[in-house]
């Protein structure tokens, strides 16, 4: 695999006060990186920064080995999707995706040519001469990626790009935007503050947590083997024991209930359900520990184990190999 | 509650009444056929008609349209201009700017009249239409950067950072994007400006010279003499054209950024 | 590179409004500091009589009623806008906007037209006058105009959509959840306007009064057109200053005053909205 883009020392100080501290980072040719973190974590800031609309404090940026600390955003070899997609309200959608070609001044036989194709592949052929005010939210979304995608980048970014749209629209859009990447070949470098969207899309993901990359590794690995406290209890639910100054983190999914009369070696805490929570596949059962004042949370999947109620004494238990060890 | 309400209402047509009955009763007596303003003997175009055969009021006119469109084309283009470049300062310079924006709107009119007065006869600039028109020009600039820096604000940087991201030039950014986007802005800004030269007594007083006399320096010599059906006459197209051109003015600024017809 | 060409699209207007702005408040200032010859003319020797001269009873005076009456100016207006700004602010909207029109355009008639108007009305030939004496109910028409009273009913006149159109913009961003909060504590409508909507408003009104205020200070139409010989405003002081008496270097000191006055007020103005808004903020 070739590095596509390469981030070195990078760090971004506001008014003197840092927002992301120097680190290093490279993104392979092709590949779906996602940077994830809650609102504040310096992730927008850091595709900003490698779109040329904000310039690192100290550190380089390198596009296939070119440095870009010189290189005006209208000269790099990328195009960006924004959240509220920044169509050109005067402008129809044919003028919006023509717009970059326009600008770099390619011959209109390939204008004409390459809009097709793109009209061709977001399923806009129809709605060309529409304004982006007659679209709806998905359509603009589309626009936006025709817009920068008919431009061929080396590098897409795309800054929470299905943030402003409703539930069911992200996750097809979601699979869509997918099967876009694998098959135009295109290195995206993704934003959003949705782990499971992250999950659903990235080769690799980055969590970010106060400008820091906490982990970066396949959705997999920061799942089942987080490195990080942040990482253990930002992404999906988790269980923290924290025993002898270390931290132990095991998943809801993987605690085993056993009814408390039946002796075993297996059980490794005890307590009593304090609620339990049908979510139609799956039970969300809520177990206070005895002797604390801890609540751990396990799942039940609908067609398994004891019908547990409210008030039942249950023994907890856990594989040995579903344990991730952390530092507190 | 009822008869508070209705005590407030009643209250607030009074307020609109003292707003509008003497404008109405100036308009009013301009079609009066006596001289003798008070008493209603029938209605009237004569007034009209004489300040059409009035070689002074066509005079005044002339200069007021001529220092106006002049006036408000120059704080047009000079105060676009500036509202364009001013992000591109530090935040330092920006609010020295800023100042020096603001600063004209707020101080009373008579002082910029007079600082003016004092200027062109320090450098010995005959007063006349040229010394108007730079006044006036002054005076709009703050105005057309008002309007139109709220245009850009309202704009967001979104768009402008999309055009560089697709490769446009700043320059190319500022013609295809920001220029159609704020047009009417830039619009607005003109018929402010034009308005407001249109209208303009105070600073002109102080800066005209003898063959440079303004429609309302012309209205203040006739009121100085006292009322006459004339001067009613003169007074009501000053405002009837005021108030066209400041709604369409407004009409312009409202235009929302996201339906401008291309 | 490029964005620093951009930067030069400032400089015209800078450049315009330095030569045109800043250098003749900077003359005039300067101007303020020097003698008047026997002709009138401009004499260039530095002295501060003219500050001096301000002192003197005559003009303490004229300064004491120009002070006085843009204070009832300001009363007034708020007393006649703040009801008018409280029922546009409780209209729906459509009908908002047209009210709102309706206090704007006379704000856009010039002053002078404006108060030649009331001429019309309050000569004594006037709409009034004739109206009274046509009812029987006077034989001598009545002295309304070129008074006290007649320069405070024009500058009221001229200067309440200064009034109207920051209170109502207070009054609109008025949390109404804290209102209805007050009334379902019990208190009554006039208890929850004294205690509640009026210190929510606070800053509006503020607002308005020093644009009315600064205003009033320095007009000099109104008073020239509707007041007599007695009731001469600081405004008009200098305009004579600089017409007729051509002591443009004392008229030039009463204007840096007044400036000075103005840019005080708005000061302390911001200094007040400041506080106001930081307490606000951490209620």
């Amino acid at each position: 695999m070739k590095t596509i883009i390469q981030l070195d020392t990078i760090e971004k100080q506001f008014a003197g006060s840092v927002v992301v501290p120097p680190f290093s980072l490279s993104i392979e040719e092709g590949e779906f990186l996602t940077l994830l973190g809650p609102s504040g974590c310096g992730k927008t800031t850091l595709l900003r920064m490698i779109a040329g609309f904000e310039e690192p404090t100290s550190g380089e940026i390198y596009l296939e080995g070119k440095p870009l600390s010189q290189v005006p955003p209208y000269k790099r070899d990328m195009n960006m999707v924004f959240q509220q997609y920044a169509l050109f309200p005067h402008m129809t959608v044919e003028q919006n995706i023509l717009f970059g070609l326009k600008m770099k001044k390619v011959n209109g036989a390939e204008q004409q040519q390459r809009l097709e194709e793109v009209l061709q592949y977001v399923q806009l052929s129809e709605l060309r001469k529409r304004t982006p005010k007659q679209l709806s939210g998905g359509q603009q979304q589309r626009v936006a990626i025709a817009r920068a995608i008919i431009n061929n980048p080396k590098v897409l970014l795309l800054d929470e790009p299905l943030g402003a749209l409703d539930y069911q629209l992200r996750k097809s859009l979601q699979l869509e935007l997918k099967n876009l990447q694998k098959n135009l070949g295109i290195t995206f470098i993704y934003v959003t503050h949705d782990q499971e969207e992250a999950m659903a899309m990235s080769d690799r993901i980055a969590v970010m947590n106060k400008g820091r990359i906490e982990q970066i590794a396949s959705p997999a690995e920061i799942y089942n083997r987080p490195q990080t406290m942040f990482v253990a209890t930002f992404i999906g639910e988790n269980n923290i024991f924290q025993e002898e100054g270390a931290c132990t983190a095991v998943r809801p999914e993987k605690l085993k209930l056993y009814p408390r009369d039946v002796e075993s070696e297996k059980h490794k805490k005890t307590g009593r359900i304090t609620d339990v929570v049908f979510l139609g596949n799956l039970r969300k059962i809520y177990i206070r520990l005895d002797g604390t004042e801890m609540s751990v949370l396990a799942h039940q999947y609908a067609n398994e184990g004891y019908d547990w109620q409210v008030d039942h004494q249950v023994a907890i238990g856990w594989s040995q190999t579903d344990e991730v060890v952390l530092s507190c | 509650m009822k008869k508070r309400s209705n005590a407030l209402s009643g209250f607030s047509w009074l307020m609109i009444i003292f707003l509008y009955l003497p404008i109405a009763v100036l308009i009013l007596y301009s079609f009066n056929e006596s001289r003798i303003n008070a008493v209603w003997s029938g209605f009237t175009w004569k007034w009209y008609i004489s300040l059409f055969e009035n070689r002074q009021v066509m005079q005044a006119l002339s200069n007021s349209l001529s220092i106006g469109l002049i006036s408000s084309v120059l704080a047009t283009v000079l105060g676009t201009a500036a509202s364009l470049a001013i992000k591109h300062y530090s935040l330092r310079w920006q609010n020295i700017i800023n100042g020096l924006i603001y600063l004209p709107i707020v101080i009373p009119e008579i002082m910029l009249g007079l600082a003016l007065l004092i200027l062109f006869s320090q450098f010995q600039v005959d007063l006349g239409k040229a010394t108007l028109i730079m006044a006036h020009t002054t005076f709009s600039i703050p105005f057309v950067m008002v309007i139109i820096s709220a245009r850009l604000a309202d704009m967001g940087k979104d768009l402008e950072e999309a055009s560089q991201d697709l490769g446009a030039t700043p320059w190319q950014t500022l013609r295809y994007v920001i220029l159609p986007l704020i047009m009417p802005g830039i619009v607005a800004g003109f018929l402010m400006s034009f308005t407001l030269s249109l209208d303009d007594f105070i600073i002109s007083f102080f800066v005209a010279g003898p063959n440079s006399t303004t429609l309302p320096l012309y209205i203040y010599g006739l009121v100085k003499r006292g009322v006459s059906p004339e001067v009613n006459a003169l007074s009501t197209l000053l405002i009837t054209s005021t108030v066209l051109l400041v709604i369409i003015a407004e009409l312009f600024r409202r235009k929302d950024s996201k339906t401008i017809p291309y | 590179m490029k964005t620093k060409r951009i930067k030069l699209l400032a400089l015209p207007t800078l450049v315009w409004m330095g030569a045109l702005f800043v250098l003749p408040m900077i003359l005039m200032l300067a101007l303020s500091f020097m003698e008047r010859g026997t002709y009138g003319q401009v004499v260039y020797q530095f002295t501060i009589d003219n500050y001096i001269r301000i002192f003197d009873p005559l003009y303490g005076l004229i300064f004491w009623d120009t002070l006085v009456v843009a204070v009832l100016t300001t009363v007034f207006s708020i007393l006649c806008g703040y009801p008018l700004a409280y029922y546009i602010s409780r209209l729906e909207k459509s009908k908002q906007q047209i009210w709102l029109l309706l206090v704007m355009i006379p704000f856009w008639i010039n002053f002078l037209v404006r108060s030649y108007a009331w001429v019309i009305i309050l000569r004594s030939q006037g709409v009034v006058n004739t109206i009274l004496q046509s009812l029987g109910l006077i034989d001598e028409p009545l002295t309304l105009l070129y008074n006290s009273g007649s320069v405070l009913v024009g500058m009221v006149y001229t200067l309440l959509p200064f009034m109207v159109l920051p209170i109502y913009v207070s009054l609109e961003q008025m949390d109404y959840r804290k209102l209805e909060a007050a009334y379902d504590l019990g208190a009554t409508p006039w208890k929850a306007f004294w205690h509640v909507t009026l210190p929510m408003t606070k800053t509006g009104v503020v607002t308005g009064s020093i644009l009315v205020f600064v205003s009033s200070i320095g007009m000099f139409v109104v008073p020239d057109v509707m007041g007599g010989a007695k009731s001469a405003l600081i405004g008009n002081v200098i305009q004579n200053q600089f017409l007729s008496a051509r002591d443009w270097p004392f008229g030039s000191a009463l204007s840096i005053v007044l400036m000075l006055l103005s840019l005080l007020l708005i000061l302390l103005y911001f200094k007040a909205t400041q506080a106001g808004g930081a307490k606000e903020g951490s209620a």
